[in-house]
């Protein structure tokens, strides 16, 4: 039976990790290579880097990550952030990544998810979308798509994005409320139902995800095939393993192994 | 025993020698790998593993496009008998043809075609992406000492199509999911696993450990 996956990820800037991973003693926080390795230990299904390098320059650091990575861990990685072309989705997947997320690249235009899926098969491309709730009280609920860490509206309506997306050739929509993001208030279920429930693809809920009953509930009512969270298991709130196994006590199936 | 990694530019070639490396260790062994694009070095190797991470028909241009990789392919399953073990699309290629994005020909080593998984369960999602349990087709070398069945140990897919044999013998492994999706296939000295050893942790490696010690 096909498991529901737990990924932790990591915000890498100029190839070193935001903020520092702080659930075990590593000799460098600060080091994705070596959080990707204690991830790996704990049992995490997947690991995602979100390269937020802002300078041109320093955009190699992250193919440097990631083949590093990939050396020293067999654990499925993918790598989004600052993925503008076909050319920069090829660098990450020789580097060694096995999905490669692209977001406003693909909003600027779709067709770099079609031109990417043919070339790496569409399992490996990932579409990243960053939504905000812009219905008003009793209204019919809508999301629209933000590019700039929610800053920018685009006026792009999230399913019917998910939906062409979907079909240009990505294989799995990685789905941020910017609303629930850094909250601890959980995922936007009603946005996480509603994409999973439009699209034949995987679905990974992210952002808000502040106890192990929202990971459960990503699943169960948002109808999520993964849960992605940063901060409840960098800072040692929660292990994977006690995600997993509170996830498994309401009936999702895990991996525990 | 000399291991050729064939490099057709496909990635995940790191992980793969790595994690071949590492079963070596494991093992006791004293097997040299060695990532190559050079096709006398994959015809003269003792076990030849060809790795694949992308498109069917992208993968089978960029194979071509490598002067006499093909030929030294054959050489190595054909004339030589050598084990020979396809990752992922790598598995892929070995069989008749490939369905994704148009027809391609693959090498026809083992006889069928590459499909889109099609789960009869409409809730379950496509690509087939993530951790899951092999369902064994008997006994095979190449799962010795792995614990399959719905409590076993998991391996990772990543995949929206499979192979369908035509002889169906010749799968060893699937996994459910919504039906039977190809988990490993073997016909001769030829084998094949949809999932990724490389990233499979346990399951993976003990799989590359049989398939170094495999003597078909």
């Amino acid at each position: 039976m096909l498991k529901t996956r737990v990924i932790p990820c990591l915000d890498v800037k100029d190839g070193r990790v935001v903020k520092g991973v702080r659930f075990v003693d590593l000799t460098d926080a600060g080091d994705p290579v070596e959080a990707a390795r204690a991830y790996d230990a704990a049992g995490a299904d997947e690991l995602c880097f979100l390269d937020i390098t802002a300078s041109h320059e320093n955009r190699g650091t992250i193919l440097d990550v990631v083949a590093r990575t990939a050396e020293q861990c067999f654990m499925p990685v993918t790598v989004g952030g600052g993925v503008r072309s076909v050319a920069d989705v090829r660098a990450l997947m020789l580097a060694g990544a096995d999905k490669v997320a692209i977001n406003t690249a693909a909003i600027r235009d779709r067709r770099i998810v079609a031109d990417a899926a043919d070339k790496f098969g569409a399992q490996a491309i990932v579409v990243a979308m960053d939504a905000k709730q812009v219905s008003h009280g009793s209204e019919m609920q809508r999301w629209e798509l933000f590019t700039h860490g929610g800053r920018n509206a685009t006026g792009i309506d999230a399913i019917d994005y998910a939906i062409d997306v979907a079909r240009l050739g990505a294989g799995e929509i990685l789905l941020t409320s910017m609303d629930r993001d850094g909250t601890g208030d959980g995922f936007d279920l009603a946005l996480t139902r509603a994409v999973s429930d439009a699209v034949k693809v995987p679905v990974v809920a992210s952002g808000g995800v502040g106890t192990l009953d929202h990971l459960v509930e990503g699943v169960t009512i948002g109808g999520a095939s993964a849960v992605l969270a940063a901060s409840i298991f960098h800072f040692g709130t929660f292990t994977i393993r006690g995600a997993k196994e509170h996830m498994a006590a309401f009936g999702v199936p895990v991996r525990l192994e | 025993m000399s291991i050729a990694l064939i490099d057709y530019g496909a990635g995940n070639l790191r992980s793969a020698s790595k994690a071949f490396e590492f079963a070596i260790a494991a093992a006791g062994r004293d097997d040299k790998v060695t990532i190559t694009a050079d096709p006398a070095v994959v015809a003269k190797a003792d076990r030849v593993v060809l790795p694949g991470d992308g498109a069917f028909a992208d993968c089978r241009r960029n194979l071509d496009s490598v002067p006499g990789m093909v030929e030294a392919i054959r050489e190595s399953i054909v004339a030589r008998g050598r084990p020979f073990l396809g990752i992922c699309v790598g598995m892929q290629l070995l069989t008749t043809r490939g369905l994704e994005y148009g027809v391609t020909e693959g090498l026809d080593l083992i006889p069928g075609e590459v499909r889109a998984v099609t789960p009869a369960d409409p809730a379950l999602k496509v690509p087939h992406m993530g951790w899951n349990t092999l369902q064994p087709h008997g006994d095979h070398p190449l799962l010795d000492g792995i614990v399959t069945g719905p409590e076993g140990w998991h391996a990772y897919f990543l995949h929206g199509f499979h192979l369908v044999a035509d002889n169906p013998d010749d799968v060893i492994a699937s996994a459910q999911y919504g039906g039977d999706v190809t988990a490993i296939v073997a016909h001769g000295n030829v084998a094949g696993t949809q999932f990724h050893p490389e990233k499979s942790q346990r399951l993976g490696l003990a799989l590359i450990g049989n398939f170094l010690a495999w003597k078909p």
